[in-house]
């Protein structure tokens, strides 16, 4: 087992749990015989950006579940904001999985990011001029003010994608959770996105966790590193984790990693890239394990 | 002249009054019913509106009380057996052709009025009874307060569920409360139109105003009014030409303007959307 207890940032220790916003000990979650991740254990503290990384099925969206209070731990301890993780808290922005807006829809970006800031309370969202400055300032805060009256279904991926920070951020969380928010978006919108993410944390001190495939688009950003693979873990800095050693170590067959400039590059010893080393059929049958436990307590 | 002596009647006045309870509670569901995938549901449950009609006239006389309750079945029954998206369609499949079935078999059992089969069918606008008019009323009254109420989340929940959750939206809750919602709409439409014909008001306005406009609060109100002039004119129209159903003018009449949607719709979304974005740039 890999463990990296060590304070992430030297010169931010305010007692152990001083600027703790996201606080995980000895985590573990099972569905059925299958371990997704055993004895997790790794902490966010207020301002810190954390990326999530791991192949499918490894458990990186389940993490998140966990800190929204969708999903109890099978065993452990997990607390957000200094307390159990509570549904519906709304200190924590969330962006879900990128999944493109039917054409039809008949929402606006701005009724998108409206619903971030009361969509769950009851009644009909009456037109008030408090809520739509606040509306306004979020689509500022992520430039989609040319768009933000068009049907969503009708925006790019990139744009939609904008839109969706605009939601999180409206309602001024402590915590943004980013689940691939990079997936299927071109180059451009991915840099775009990510540092749009990083900004909010730099302007408002928000702790950022962001489930990614790939580090490098937010490699500049990132200050710290939980590295999921098949019930195994490793939680460091970039530096740390992205050796050739330890993730040998992790994926338990050879594998080459190197910082190419402002990269990093990881490898099989035969060259193939790290997606491949699960099998697709496993990848499908842990992803299908994982969904099924969204449903309800194990 | 005659429309004016004819809506001067107390048969005409009530019709008129049914309608216009029955439109504003369709419209208003309609855009969720459409976003929730749920057009089948209502299919389902209308139909077993119609076995509850005729287990209510064969028991008490009383079809409307009947079919509410064949609604309100249909409606726990989906809310249980298809709980899951990929099982829904076809459980209510399978309840509503069971359904069906036995609503056939009651109905040979009756021996009353003969054409109350197909005023169930399809709709029986004049024959609106004092109590009938009652009922519908305080269906109407507790579907409207009902919406209001669950409004902004069932819409979160409708159109981005992920993240409704994460916000501490209730789906199960919701999910449940708009069936029964909906049983209470089905069972006054389909006094109005008939159970065969319920989804020309539950799902035509609301599919028709998607077209024009991409505002929720617009959809809705386009959805309510597009209701009111299919069921209200179809009733108008009906008291002119006496020998046609009335539901035959409301299903007419919303179909138009589904069609009418479809043609020029798309030009006037996107002309809105120009003027939009041009005021954006100026501001």
């Amino acid at each position: 087992m890999l463990r990296n207890q060590r304070a992430w940032r030297a010169g931010t220790d305010g007692g152990p749990h001083g600027d703790e916003v996201v606080r995980l000990d000895n985590a573990t979650l099972s569905f059925g015989r299958h371990r997704l991740w055993d004895s997790l254990t790794f902490s966010l503290k207020k301002g810190e950006f954390l990326a999530v990384l791991g192949p499918n099925g490894a458990g990186k969206t389940t993490l998140l579940k966990v800190l929204l209070g969708l999903q109890p731990l099978s065993s452990g301890k997990v607390e957000v904001l200094n307390r159990a993780p509570r549904r519906g808290s709304s200190k924590i922005g969330y962006i879900p999985q990128q999944r493109k807006f039917d054409s039809q829809s008949p929402v606006r970006g701005r009724d998108l990011v409206r619903l971030g800031i009361d969509g769950h309370r009851p009644g009909v969202p009456l037109p008030a001029v408090t809520t739509r400055s606040r509306v306004d300032a979020a689509i500022r805060s992520v430039g989609a003010e040319t768009y933000a009256n068009a049907p969503l279904g009708k925006l790019s991926g990139g744009e939609q994608q904008r839109l969706r920070i605009a939601q999180a951020v409206a309602g001024d969380p402590a915590i943004l959770l980013c689940d691939e928010p990079l997936l299927s978006l071109d180059p451009a919108s991915q840099d775009a996105v990510a540092s749009l993410i990083d900004a909010r944390r730099v302007a408002a001190g928000t702790a950022v966790v962001f489930v990614t495939h790939e580090i490098n688009p937010v490699l500049p950003y990132v200050d710290s590193v939980v590295y999921l693979v098949d019930g195994q873990w490793a939680v460091g800095t970039p530096e740390q984790v992205f050796t050739s050693e330890r993730l040998s170590e992790l994926y338990g067959i050879p594998v080459v990693a190197a910082r190419l400039g402002d990269r990093i590059e990881v490898v099989t010893s035969h060259g193939g890239a790290l997606m491949d080393l699960m099998d697709e059929e496993k990848c499908r049958l842990l992803s299908a394990m994982e969904n099924e436990g969204h449903r309800g307590p194990v | 002249m005659g429309l004016f002596n004819n809506l001067q009647l107390p048969f005409a006045q009530h019709a008129l009054l049914a309608c216009t309870i029955v439109a504003v509670t369709c419209g208003l569901i309609g855009p969720f019913v459409i976003m929730r995938g749920m057009s089948f549901a209502v299919h389902g449950m209308s139909e077993l509106a119609f076995t509850g009609a005729a287990a209510g006239l064969l028991v008490a006389g009383n079809a409307p009380a009947g079919a509410l309750c064949g609604a309100l079945v249909v409606a726990l029954l989906i809310g249980t057996l298809g709980d899951r998206e990929s099982d829904r369609d076809s459980s209510i499949g399978v309840i509503l052709a069971g359904g069906l079935g036995l609503g056939v078999l009651l109905l040979s059992f009756y021996h009353g009025f003969a054409t109350a089969a197909t005023n169930i069918l399809f709709g029986d606008l004049f024959g609106v009874s004092n109590s009938q008019l009652i009922l519908l009323l305080v269906i109407g009254i507790t579907v409207i307060i009902a919406i209001v109420a669950i409004y902004r989340p069932l819409f979160f929940a409708s159109v981005d569920t992920e993240v409704a959750a994460a916000r501490g939206v209730p789906e199960r809750i919701l999910s449940i409360a708009f069936l029964v919602v909906l049983a209470f709409t089905v069972t006054g439409a389909a006094q109005v139109v008939g159970t065969l014909l319920v989804l020309s008001l539950a799902i035509a306005p609301a599919a028709a105003a998607r077209r024009f406009s991409s505002s929720p609060l617009a959809i809705a109100g386009l959805s309510i009014l597009i209701a009111l002039v299919a069921a209200d004119g179809g009733l108008i129209a009906s008291l002119q030409f006496p020998s046609i159903k009335p539901t035959v003018f409301v299903t007419g009449i919303s179909f138009f303007v589904y069609i009418v949607s479809r043609i020029i719709g798309p030009a006037i979304k996107n002309r809105q959307n120009r003027a939009l974005q041009l005021e954006e740039v100026v501001n």
